[in-house]
């Protein structure tokens, strides 16, 4: 298990970020990197900024200030080569919706077919490229879905809604995974599942990132841990900063002040946004 | 140019005319009590404006009813009145007029939406309201109530071949984006966020639905009018979700339910001499309800007799 980061090559950068949600600072003086081909996990207490986190990485939000990067390039040129896979919590998603499961999971796909030529674009999906219908195909058999691929979704339980979105995540095919408490709300085995996917995704090369409040899977499978809340409360190993002294000091730190007590000069971050 | 317009023009009335011999063959299966009113060319006018509307309102309306969008849909098709009211003063053609305050004011609902501490439903009724009084002002300055009645209420059966043209044009305008834009208008509608993090510019997917929107609605005008406009936005789609639990059959159905009830409206306005808006609107909603009772999973009755069977 990985101990430092000294030598991994870095997937995600992040300098300097501050983020906001309706004028409340949600992040700030975020400076972290993402180590490639390593399985990171986000711990922090609700509304940690852990989902705005995110948000800002896949580009549904935009930061106040600060750089991000993938490998070295701005990040939403790799979000446009389809490299960057990002999982929803599950209310995120309107589960009404009228899609089968095998839709659904298809559209881990569109990303990349935006760089198929137009004429097969216009094609219905069944004479479509088979690569595509293959990677769907393989995705919902690793997350034991294939049985249930003309299903309705609204019509699974919350375990198999989280297993569907897992194998969207897969079927992209993406560098670097993004996911959103994968683990919350499901049962054992559909949770043993997920963590098992997720190791297999690792163990290929891929760079694994979720928030989770899972901490006993999270001691048992993940490489590096970052602990947040409003700023950066710690990085390290499992064994450092998932202590239970460690956590019970970010469950008290208060999302008023920094652990430094840095003074933050809201007035210029805002100025920055309008300008 | 000149020439160009007017070869547009000729292509247009040939289409036209293909289009409706093409119908009145459909039309003249039908027992003679029912065709025979479909013999003036005033009539063939309005029933193929009829299947236009109900086609492309019944595809929008999948997106409308999935999206919550019910009331921007009825806010822009208010907004849409000072519009027709400039253009009538300027002298241009009046979908013009109306397609760009309906665009202006949906985007000025989602700049007080995203600048301020206002929600967007009030953001939406401020702003539709304020625009309907505006084209009401103007209006009663310039034209006949009998005019304002007919942007308000349409006037199917006095379509002329310039308004029928321009149905056309943007039905094939619609169609054609739709089909194009499946896949992104699918997953933005679904799940913006997923759309946003594959990469795909979700303010331009947005503000091109709203302009479909819009055109869509310029579209109906002279059939059911600017009130009525958001039922065919609504019916149609909410019927299909009723029915359904797959996309492309619910745009399926919606364009059926589309197309029936514009038909059917008409020749029922025609046979009881009442508003053909209204019977429109009235005929979609009794396919609504017969969805509600009837639909094999989400039918009130269906489901009624489930549970005694069960209990």
């Amino acid at each position: 298990m990985a101990t430092t980061l000294g030598d991994a090559p870095v997937a995600i950068d992040i300098k300097g970020l501050y983020a906001a949600y309706q004028r409340q600072p949600v992040l700030e003086n975020i400076n972290l990197q993402f180590p490639a081909n390593k399985w990171t996990a986000i711990v922090g207490p609700n509304g940690a900024g852990k989902s705005t986190l995110f948000h800002v990485l896949t580009g549904s939000m935009k930061a106040l200030r600060g750089k991000v990067q993938a490998f070295g390039e701005p990040i939403s040129t790799h979000r446009k080569a389809g490299h960057i896979a990002y999982m929803a919590q599950r209310e995120a998603i309107e589960w009404d919706f009228p899609v089968s499961v095998w839709e659904t999971v298809m559209g881990g796909r569109y990303g990349h077919m935006r760089h198929d030529p137009l004429w097969r674009r216009l094609l219905p999906s069944r004479w479509y490229d088979s690569r595509h219908g293959e990677a769907v195909y393989n995705a919902l058999q690793s997350v034991d879905m294939l049985g249930l691929a003309e299903r309705p979704i609204g019509a699974l339980s919350g375990g198999q809604k989280k297993r569907v979105l897992l194998a969207r995540t897969l079927a992209q095919q993406a560098n670097i995974l993004l996911l959103d408490e994968p683990l919350a709300g499901v049962d054992p085995p559909s949770e043993q599942l997920i963590l098992d996917v997720l190791a297999r995704e690792r163990e290929a090369g891929r760079t694994v990132i979720m928030v989770t409040h899972d901490m006993p899977g999270a001691r048992r499978h993940v490489d590096h841990v970052v602990l947040i809340n409003r700023f950066i409360r710690g990085v390290g190993t499992p064994e450092e900063m998932l202590s239970d002294g460690k956590l019970a000091e970010l469950a008290v730190s208060s999302t008023e002040q920094s652990a430094d007590d840095m003074p933050i000069d809201n007035a210029s971050v805002y100025k920055a946004a309008q300008g | 140019m000149a020439e160009l317009m007017m070869a547009f023009g000729l292509f247009g009335d040939a289409l036209i005319a293909w289009l409706t011999s093409a119908l009145m063959v459909v039309v003249n299966l039908l027992p003679d009590s029912v065709s025979d009113s479909f013999q003036y060319a005033f009539m063939q006018r309005a029933l193929l404006t009829s299947v236009l509307v109900g086609a492309i309102c019944g595809i929008l309306s999948c997106y409308v009813v999935l999206k919550r969008w019910s009331l921007l849909g009825d806010a822009i098709s208010h907004a849409v009145l000072p519009g027709v009211a400039i253009a009538y003063l300027l002298g241009w053609p009046f979908f013009i007029g109306a397609f760009i305050t309906g665009a202006l004011t949906s985007v000025g609902i989602g700049a007080i939406e995203r600048h301020t501490r206002i929600k967007s439903d009030a953001a939406m009724g401020l702003m539709f309201t304020s625009a309907f009084a505006l084209g009401i002002v103007i209006i009663s300055k310039i034209a006949s109530s009998t005019h304002l009645m007919h942007i308000l209420f349409g006037n199917v059966l006095g379509v002329q071949p310039s308004a029928l043209l321009l149905t056309l044009v943007a039905s094939m305008i619609a169609l054609l984006v739709v089909w194009l834009a499946y896949r992104p208008l699918l997953l933005y509608a679904f799940d913006p966020l997923q759309a946003q993090a594959l990469g795909f510019n979700t303010s331009i997917i947005h503000y091109g639905l709203i302009l479909l929107l819009t055109l869509t609605i310029v579209a109906s005008l002279e059939t059911v009018g600017i009130i009525l406009v958001v039922a065919m936005l609504i019916t149609p789609g909410a019927t299909a979700h009723l029915l359904t639990d797959r996309f492309k059959t619910m745009m399926l159905i919606s364009v059926g339910v589309g197309v029936s009830s514009a038909v059917i409206g008409l020749w029922l306005s025609v046979m009881l001499d009442v508003a053909s808006g209204g019977s429109i609107v009235l005929v979609a909603t009794s396919w609504f309800f017969m969805a509600l009772l009837f639909s094999p999973k989400q039918g009130v009755l269906v489901r009624q007799w489930r549970r005694r069977s069960m209990g």
